[in-house]
């Protein structure tokens, strides 16, 4: 077999001369790291053409979306602790989750519309309701809950209208977990491998991620005395993100590879360190004030880590066509054809 | 299974006989759609540059890729048929030297050879085949060609939009910017489309994409214009060879099948068709292909599913993590035992 690549930039690898077999490309090199986990599938060769893609890789600006991933489950477990807060006689709790929850909605709702490549036609985007659009179903969960938190946040400012407020708070906390969660479907449903074959998990990755964002956000923000239920969150948003990430590289076969190389392994390995850092520190720093923020910051900042590192996990699995072509070739074979 | 679950099923997934019905059409014409024919294709590009200059579409880049005389790469905004381009040192079915020429009168011919300088006769452009190298089994095309040149083939094939019976892009767009026509194709509105770039990783193809400077997203339309006054798409028009057929889909799908038949029986062993299958993970394409190596080879996936396939067990487990997410939140509210 050659040992060389046919690439625009010339022939790559060695040159095997006249013995050159055309049209095939000989299997992926792995790029194998020191550490990390063992691969979970055998070196695999495979037809393509000239190695290029099979699919067209999302158009999605990385800030825009996986921004708008990691601030709507932000916003989403946002709203529970505000109504938690709210219902346990926890104002200091309450406030500042019901504005970080008015507030990230706002921006992954500006950030969403900046990546439209026609922005002026956003509210097309609730022009139908289809089921069968995570995106479509998305927007119109969207339009009923921005002004649910936005009234909240506003009526917690004024310190006015007191029962409307309530209200709004409640019902944001019954969006609130549908808002964090179907952010994993609208990455799932695509033919990107990466994103496809975790369909089962994401939404749990997502959920435990929200979480641990909310509560890094109480924790930072709110008086020690209070941030009990955020604390407790914490911990339990990491065990679940960290958890249902493991479940879902060990479930997904060959694309699962692409968590575990480049930017995106970088990411996500941040993302594990600051999440389990920030629960331990949750967990162990007591009332120690500064502490609470640095577990905050790091709960937030693993959080956005885990969104990005995911977002461009999928990316790379999109533009490498052997996460598409092997898992179909072992699908074909294993039906027998 | 109940029939619910094939109603639903076939929404999503599965057979589906009548797309546009389907879609709310209740007297559509028949379904539309290619044929390509890829063991006829010469690789001229007409079908590039006839839908192209058909359909408007802006010049994208005239580069040479170094790679192969493909110089279009793949599908994309600016190119919605592109010619693939592939080299191999196999040969290309029963190739012989003098075969189907049987209008020509060799004996005759022979008669005339060395007699007529002017015309040299089939000796002289085609050697009589050798004996087989050794190696080769007998009764088989031998890997090497009698003086000992290495066999070589070139496969040529347009790839298209194949406008699937369960379109992923059109399932997924949020605005209903994609929409099946009466003709069972999928097509782009283009004062709807907002630029949100869903379709475009959903499609299991690779075929739609953004186009840049536009906002927007562009595919092949089948020549919707072109259908609705009865004339038939640019590309099967401009195709020199027919490699590039447009009709009914059943009478293609027929076609098609005796078209594998005959060239199996002539020694073409490699031929297959792809996408023309109704219980295939797109439930059939309105355009597929025949191809003479494995579809990866021509860059398309082997095994394509529309991901809404799983769309409703990921509603579900969406679900599930919503529940959990707030049975969470409640967990960290609930006061520890003291
Ligand atoms: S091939 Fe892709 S763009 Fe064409 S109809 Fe199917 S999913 Fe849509
Ligand atoms: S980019 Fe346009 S056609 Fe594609 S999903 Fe979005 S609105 Fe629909």
């Amino acid at each position: 077999m050659s040992e060389s690549d046919v690439t625009r930039h010339g022939v790559q690898g060695t040159r095997p001369g006249r013995e050159a077999p055309t049209g095939t490309r000989a299997g992926r090199r792995r790029r194998r790291r020191g550490r990390g986990e063992q691969p979970m599938v055998p070196d695999a060769t495979f037809s393509s053409y000239y190695g290029k893609p099979v699919l067209n890789k999302p158009t999605w600006k990385p800030l825009d979306i996986a921004g708008y991933l990691y601030l709507g489950g932000l916003a989403g477990a946002s709203s529970l602790l505000a109504a938690g807060g709210q219902v346990t006689g926890r104002p200091g709790l309450a406030a500042p989750a019901k504005l970080g929850a008015a507030g990230a909605i706002s921006l992954s709702l500006a950030a969403l519309v900046h990546d439209l490549g026609r922005p002026a036609r956003f509210l097309n985007m609730l022009r139908v309701l289809k089921p069968t659009s995570p995106m479509s179903v998305g927007s119109w969960l969207l339009a009923g809950y921005a002004p649910l938190t936005l009234t909240a946040a506003a009526t917690e400012v004024a310190g006015r209208w007191r029962l409307l407020g309530s209200a709004a708070t409640a019902a944001s906390a019954v969006l609130g977990p549908a808002v964090a969660t179907y952010t994993a479907v609208l990455l799932s449903d695509t033919a990107v491998p990466a994103w496809h074959e975790g369909y089962r998990e994401l939404p749990f990755v997502f959920a435990g991620s929200a979480a641990t964002a909310a509560s890094g956000l109480a924790l930072a923000a709110a008086p020690t005395a209070e941030a009990g239920p955020a604390r407790r969150t914490a911990v339990l948003g990491a065990a679940l993100e960290l958890g249902a990430f493991r479940t879902m590289k060990r479930r997904m076969g060959l694309p699962a590879e692409s968590f575990d190389q480049g930017r995106p392994h970088l990411l996500l390995r941040a993302a594990e360190l600051l999440t389990a850092g920030g629960a331990a520190l949750a967990l162990f720093g007591g009332r120690d004030r500064r502490l609470a923020l640095a577990s905050g910051a790091a709960l937030l900042t693993g959080s956005a880590a885990l969104r990005f590192g995911v977002f461009h996990a999928g990316v790379a699995s999109a533009e490498d066509p052997a996460y598409t072509v092997v898992p179909q070739r072992e699908r074909l074979a294993a039906r027998g054809r | 299974m109940s029939e619910g679950d094939e109603v639903r099923g076939n929404l999503l997934y599965g057979p589906q006989p009548d797309v546009a019905g389907a879609s709310g059409y209740p007297d559509a014409p028949p379904r539309m759609g290619f044929f390509t024919d890829t063991s006829v294709c010469i690789g001229c590009k007409a079908c590039e540059v006839a839908c192209k200059e058909w359909n408007a579409i802006p010049e994208d880049g005239l580069e040479l890729t170094g790679m192969s005389y493909d110089n279009t790469q793949s599908l994309g905004a600016d190119t919605w048929r592109h010619v693939a381009f592939i080299e191999q040192r196999k040969p290309f079915g029963g190739q012989e030297p003098g075969v189907a020429h049987e209008d020509v009168d060799v004996f005759a011919a022979a008669a005339r050879l060395g007699t007529d300088a002017a015309s040299p006769g089939p000796g002289a452009t085609a050697p009589p085949p050798g004996p087989a190298p050794e190696g080769a089994p007998a009764g088989q095309i031998s890997p090497l060609s009698p003086d000992g040149r290495t066999e070589l083939r070139w496969l040529m094939a347009s790839d298209v939009c194949k406008h699937c019976t369960h379109a992923a892009c059109l399932d997924v767009c949020p605005t209903g910017a994609l929409f099946r026509t009466e003709f069972g194709t999928v097509v782009v509105q283009e004062d709807v489309c907002n630029g949100c770039g869903y379709c475009v990783p959903a499609c299991p193809y690779g075929v739609i994409d953004q186009r840049k400077d536009d906002g927007r997203v562009w595919k092949c339309t089948l020549c919707y214009d072109r259908l609705g006054v009865g004339m038939e798409p640019a590309c099967a028009k401009s195709c020199p060879t027919d490699s590039i057929q447009f009709g009914p889909l059943e009478e293609l799908r027929e076609r098609a099948r005796d078209r594998v038949a005959q060239l199996r029986a002539a020694g073409v062993t490699d031929a297959r068709l792809y996408g023309e299958n109704p219980e295939d993970g797109v439930g059939g394409d309105g355009a597929f292909f025949l191809l003479l190596d494995d579809p990866e080879v021509y860059g398309l996936p082997p095994d394509p599913v529309v991901t809404t396939r799983d769309l409703p067990d990921m509603w579900r487990h969406a679900a599930l993590a919503a529940a959990s997410l707030a049975a969470l939140a409640l967990g960290g509210f609930l006061r520890r035992p003291r």
